[in-house]
């Protein structure tokens, strides 16, 4: 799927390795996880309700719209949380993938 | 030397322009901050590794932002300082703090509560799609991580930020496809004599306008929002609005950064039960404070947008007012020509936060023509339908009955996006005045915590 944010500057950070449900992907340091994702796809879930994609809101950690989980079922903030080397993230709770 | 504890929530302008009072009176405040780093929302600053510049972050407000930024990093070795840090809960003179998943007490003294504001929002079809998003959030997108929200944005709403972002957006290099304003080309005239309280300012915003005309963004004033079309998997695809003559447009876009200027962060000084009032201007339920910030709690002061709704600059005063308040009421001398010239500066703000909730007003009237299958919660996906039904057929004409009965304001957001216009559905469907539906009450946590939260052991130092 096409990224959804579109990077304007700031793009000679080093490079960080992830992986989003499993498939590599990659960020730049300093990402938040949500720019790292957005950068990469265009959504970070489902929402449980309509089953529309949710691609985050506020960006300031009020909403919770951007909760995403490691597959020990941790569930992260997206948008309060920095992207790091090796992080693997789910846009589905666990055992619903 | 005082040894009072002081307990400052908030590293926003507010909160570190008290800390600056406090520190010079020799005190050694506590600042908890829920962000990575100082400068709260606006002067929000980037990580580690960004290398643009104050002008190019910050454009007509990089002076005063360097300013408080220097300022922090000159106090941080004098304060005890907790980032990353959530105040959940506040009861009997303590703050409940919550860091890493470790629960732990913070007894004070005195509180200065600098808890700043949210975008406010109306709902509209289809605002629930990939790639709306608050103003405020594109704003951070592009301050802190030097990313557009989209390859094409239009920017929905009102307010003095719905004109600031789209013209940073534009400055840096983004596609801004439209600023759809719902207010009133006559309204920023007739609040003129309001906004003469601040004639820099006043000019730097019509400068924006003008930038954002010279690059050939498409502007509407007047506007009516329709929909944000899109697709539940692709997102958002266009804007629909009627323009000020009541034709239809639609916009194609891929992005949209929406809001109706500020919503105050209220939680705390709820849980700290401090006294409410109506402010008819903003149609918001604000805590009453006096003059310097105190509220009707003794020990609790409020500063900033949390409680004012001024803006940096009036969060900046009132910061440093009610850290001198603090100093006063501990018996700590206090300088009264700097509080004199801040209560000065903030009759100014007050004057001019007037004029801007009538240049830019709550189009609360929207609430009442939205259609029913609009989501109003988008946490929980619930309808206009499902929150007037509850009003006209079980009753419930007040808002925390509303909230049970509908579960509107009950989500993870916890009323922050669907509270204020869910207020307006309600008082809409049962035909009365929007005092009379009430506030949302706070409820601890203020936000989600994960069930793995632990109390500490001993104090993090």
């Amino acid at each position: 799927m096409t990224p959804r944010f579109r990077r304007l500057a700031e793009t000679g950070r080093p490079a960080v390795r992830f992986s989003i449900d499993g498939q590599a992907a990659q960020a730049l340091q300093g990402d938040t996880l949500l720019v790292a994702m957005l950068c990469n796809t265009g959504a970070v879930r489902c929402s449980e309700f309509g089953g529309e994609r949710r691609a985050g809101f506020c960006l300031m950690g009020a909403c919770q719209d951007c909760g995403v989980w490691t597959p020990q079922g941790e569930r992260l903030r997206a948008c309060t949380t920095y992207v790091s080397e090796g992080l693997e993230v789910l846009t589905a709770m666990p055992a619903l993938l | 030397m005082s040894t009072a504890r002081v307990a400052i929530v908030g590293a926003g302008p507010a909160g570190v322009r008290c800390a600056e009072v406090l520190v010079a009176a020799g005190l050694r405040p506590v600042l908890v901050d829920e962000g990575m780093r100082d400068g709260g929302q606006i002067y929000r600053r980037q990580p580690d590794g960004f290398g643009r510049g104050y002008e190019a972050l910050y454009g007509t407000e990089a002076e005063r932002a360097r300013a408080l930024h220097e300022t922090f990093d000159r106090l941080r070795a004098r304060l005890d300082y907790r980032p990353q840090t959530l105040v959940w809960n506040a009861a009997d003179s303590e703050l409940h703090l919550v860091r890493d998943g470790l629960s732990h007490g913070l007894p004070y003294d005195a509180v200065v509560v600098c808890s700043g504001a949210t975008d406010r929002l109306m709902p509209v079809p289809g605002w629930q799609r990939a790639g709306c998003y608050s103003l405020g959030a594109a704003q951070i997108a592009l301050k802190a991580q030097a990313c557009a929200i989209g390859e094409k944005v239009v920017f929905l709403g009102t307010g003095p930020l719905l004109y600031l972002v789209a013209a940073q957006y534009a400055k840096a290099g983004a596609r801004v496809a439209a600023v759809v304003d719902t207010a009133r080309r006559g309204d920023g005239i007739r609040a003129l004599p309001q906004l003469g309280a601040r004639p820099d300012v006043l000019r730097k915003g019509l400068a924006l306008i003008a930038y954002l005309r010279r690059a050939g963004v498409a502007m509407f004033k007047g506007a009516t929002p329709v929909a944000i079309e899109g697709a539940d998997a692709a997102g958002v695809s266009g804007l629909r609005f009627r323009d000020a003559s009541g034709r239809e447009r639609l916009v194609a876009c891929d992005a949209v950064a929406m809001g109706y200027h500020l919503r105050a962060e209220t939680q705390l000084a709820d849980l700290l039960r401090c006294e409410f009032r109506f402010d008819a201007e903003s149609r918001q339920w604000l805590p009453r404070i006096d003059p310097w910030g105190r509220a009707s709690v003794a020990g609790v002061y409020l500063a900033g947008d949390g409680a004012r709704l001024q803006g940096a600059d009036g969060a900046e005063a009132s910061g440093a007012l009610a850290g001198l308040a603090v100093l006063r009421d501990l018996g700590v001398p206090a300088d009264q020509g700097q509080a004199d010239r801040l209560l000065r500066v903030l009759a100014r703000m007050e004057r001019f936060r007037v004029g801007i909730a009538r240049a830019f007003p709550w189009p609360w009237r929207q609430a009442a023509d939205l259609p029913d299958t609009t989501l109003v919660c988008r946490c929980e996906g619930i309808t206009a339908r499902e929150l007037r039904r509850v009003v006209t057929d079980e009753g419930a004409r007040e808002a925390n009955r509303a909230k049970a009965f509908s579960r509107v304001g009950m989500g993870r957001c916890q009323g922050r996006y669907c509270g204020l216009a869910g207020a307006e559905i309600v008082a809409a469907a049962s035909q009365s005045d929007i005092r009379q539906v009430g506030r949302l009450r706070a409820q601890a946590p203020v936000k989600p915590l994960p069930a793995t939260t632990r109390q500490a052991a001993h104090e993090p130092q």
